[in-house]
């Protein structure tokens, strides 16, 4: 937080101490699962896990904008919620498949409202991020609430689906290629270009570190501030539609997510009140975090018992990580 | 060391209390009845339902006869998932069914002890209602509320989860949770072949409803020699269901899948599906989008039910109480039918919502199906 006249060499330094641990975890946690059962080494298995991990990495992701610049958006969950069960199947009760083309952009046009207005709170009335997006969570699963009804109305369509859940099969080599894994890699990649191949980037970075030199420097500080939750807003959106695709629609899909991409990011080594974090580090907290979840559930541990195992290799992981930083003289 | 003792003590306290605590959900007679009522023959008209109850004990109601029109107050644990969401649909549109009753008051606890019990003293406080109505959040918070109001002098009637007094006119509830394990369990047992593996999958611990439904299903596969893979709880979450699913796969065959509620079921069939591996005994529940997967994919499915009628029971019980009529009590025991292959075709309308409970014992209502949301 002190040295942001250093920026630019700290680049360099942080890189040499060796590789961000969250690789580390992650590696060794595929392995784990891997020894516990090969036939994870199959394009089924970890194909499997990657379409599993698609959303909550592209949301988290996104979620990282908003955490870089300095805030947290709490609303990405509820975000989700509204626009898969209200948008998505509510008003598709039609259930007809060509509604998907028009449906998504809608979905789309949704966040990007949410996003501004979050934006827009945080910078002009001045209410603190956690607040606003809170409340921004609250009135979300409310209105998502009040027009659903309590349920569903309508199944998403197959063509909806395509994204969370198709496989396409026959590929040389891996054999099957999930859809949702190619949007990850899209995604990832045009994440991991806005924010560490752009001036836009470096300005998220410069107002999440000091805002107040940021301004003296004359990056827009508000600007960038509600860019930063426009782009996580889409990403949830885009997010819910792989999460919806995968599993299919429930009234409260998407609850908890907000929390969970956070974690990814703080497991990827992002700072929580700004200034540092990488997209590519949070996808892989991302996968971090599925694989804790699936490495505990094939040692069969009961689930009580997995919770506690899982609280502490989060907690774990991230004193390693801010350790593995201080050392390396951050 | 003392520090350590003493964690150790006072961690022995809390478990050991909440063990002690821990109400009976593994309870051999009640089992057995259970089990007894689910073939048991049901009084009253074939056609309807919600109407039927089961023995001959009836409860006099002359003290609360009263002229109409009256005010009829509901006391709602909450209308926060899909069944309830059916149920409380059930009971409005029965409502209308009834001119004597003047109004009707719903009070919301959105899923809180603490608010339920306030909206049931805000409602005594009033002064204004003629019957009270009470769906509990809990058994033994809501105990006390409950209590209060029939000292009150109203006439009160308790549907769904039940509370640990006597004095409200009746319970209105189905045969129950054990029932209802032991019609999905029974399905299992009947068609995977000794020593098969079954995963059960929950929503979340605690209920009683939904412990009961456990508990039963548990000992039946230990006595008839199947393995449990495992206990996992989904949250009623779909995704997770699909991953924990999946994961189970990894690990080698599933024979079939136990569960305690259907919300989550078509997302275990998925995950199947989506692997390419033959779909097994998946049961459910009778909601229409897993009704009509098993039809579609003809898997070996049942879906037992919890039927939402008792929503309408429960307002005709109020009624008939405040008529001074005799009621089925002090348990108003519904018949709990099981959806099995035979009568599968004839609970499907695809016309109806995805997470439409088929058991609403609704199509009789001229109402039906639009305020259910479907289309004719």
């Amino acid at each position: 937080m002190t040295e942001q006249t250093a920026a630019r060499p700290e680049v360099s330094r942080r890189r040499l101490p060796g590789v961000n641990p969250v690789y580390v975890l992650v590696v060794a946690l595929l392995l784990a699962i891997f020894i516990m059962n090969p036939a994870f080494g199959e394009p089924t298995g970890y194909m499997n896990f990657l379409k599993r991990v698609a959303a909550l990495a592209i949301l988290s992701g996104g979620a990282l904008y908003v955490i870089v610049s300095g805030g947290f958006d709490l609303s990405v969950g509820s975000t989700m919620t509204l626009t898969l069960t209200v948008i998505g199947s509510s008003m598709l009760a039609s259930n007809d498949p060509n509604s998907t083309y028009w449906i998504i952009p809608l979905m789309l046009g949704i966040g990007l409202v949410v996003g501004l207005i979050n934006g827009l709170v945080v910078s002009y009335l001045k209410v603190p991020s956690l607040i606003a997006t809170l409340g921004m969570m609250i009135t979300l699963n409310g209105v998502a609430f009040m027009w659903s009804g309590g349920a569903p109305r309508g199944y998403l369509p197959d063509t909806f689906r395509f994204f969370g859940r198709f496989n396409i099969s026959d590929v040389p080599l891996i054999g099957i290629l999930p859809v949702a894994v190619i949007c990850l890699v899209v995604f990832g990649t045009i994440l991991w270009w806005g924010m560490h191949r752009t001036n836009y980037g470096r300005m998220l970075h410069a107002i999440g570190d000091n805002p107040q030199a940021a301004r003296l420097a004359g990056v827009p500080v508000q600007r960038v501030r509600i860019s930063a939750f426009v782009v996580s807003a889409l990403t949830a959106v885009l997010a819910g539609v792989i999460l919806g695709g995968r599993g299919g629609v429930s009234v409260d899909i998407g609850s908890g997510y907000e929390l969970q991409a956070i974690t990814a990011a703080v497991i990827g080594g992002a700072q929580l009140l700004g200034g540092r974090g990488s997209v590519p580090a949070t996808i892989a907290g991302a996968l971090a975090l599925e694989a804790i979840f699936t490495l505990l559930n094939l040692i069969g541990l009961a689930q009580p018992v997995r919770l506690v195992v899982q609280g502490l290799i989060l907690i774990g992981a991230v004193a390693l990580a801010t350790y593995q930083r201080k050392r390396a003289g951050r | 060391m003392k520090k350590t003792l003493l964690a150790v003590a006072i961690l022995g306290m809390l478990t050991g209390s909440a063990f002690a605590q821990a109400p009976n959900f593994d309870d051999p007679a009640e089992f057995a009845k259970q089990r007894e009522q689910l073939t048991a023959t049901f009084n009253g008209p074939a056609d309807q339902p919600y109407l039927q109850y089961a023995g001959d004990a009836m409860v006099d109601t002359t003290e609360f006869k009263k002229e109409g029109p009256w005010t009829v107050c509901f006391s709602n644990a909450g209308v926060n998932n899909p069944w309830r969401v059916v149920g409380y649909t059930n009971m409005t549109e029965e409502v209308k069914l009834h001119p004597e009753i003047g109004t009707f008051t719903h009070v919301d606890a959105e899923g809180s002890d603490d608010k339920q019990i306030a909206d049931i003293d805000d409602l005594l406080a009033g002064g204004n209602c003629d019957a009270l109505i009470v769906s509990p959040n809990s058994t033994a918070a809501l105990t006390p509320a409950v209590e209060k109001a029939c000292a009150a002098g109203l006439p009160v009637i308790v549907f769904d989860r039940g509370v640990t007094t006597d004095c409200p006119v009746t319970f209105v509830h189905p045969v129950g949770g054990y029932g209802f394990g032991i019609q999905a369990a029974d399905h299992i047992i009947a068609n995977v072949p000794a020593g098969g593996n079954v995963l059960m999958l929950r929503i979340l611990p605690g209920v009683d409803v939904l412990e009961t439904r456990a508990s039963g299903a548990r000992n039946m596969f230990a006595e008839a020699g199947l393995t449990v893979l495992g206990e996992e709880f989904t949250d009623g979450d779909n995704a997770k269901t699909k991953s924990i699913v999946e994961d189970y796969l990894q690990r080698g065959t599933i024979d079939a899948v136990w569960m305690d509620a259907g919300a989550t079921a078509v997302a275990a069939v998925e995950a199947f599906e989506d692997q390419g591996v033959d779909i097994p005994v998946v049961t459910g529940e009778d909601q229409q989008d897993y009704l009509q997967k098993w039809r579609d994919l003809g898997f070996k499915g049942i879906a037992p039910t919890y039927p939402s009628y008792q929503w309408r029971t429960a307002v005709i019980a109020a009624v008939n109480t405040l008529k001074g009529e005799q009621v089925p009590g002090p348990e108003w025991v519904l018949p709990q039918p099981a959806i099995t292959q035979d009568v599968l075709d004839q609970y499907i309308n695809e016309k109806m919502p995805p997470l439409h409970y088929a058991m609403c014992g609704c199509e009789d209502m001229e109402t039906y199906p639009e305020a259910w949301g479907g289309t004719k």
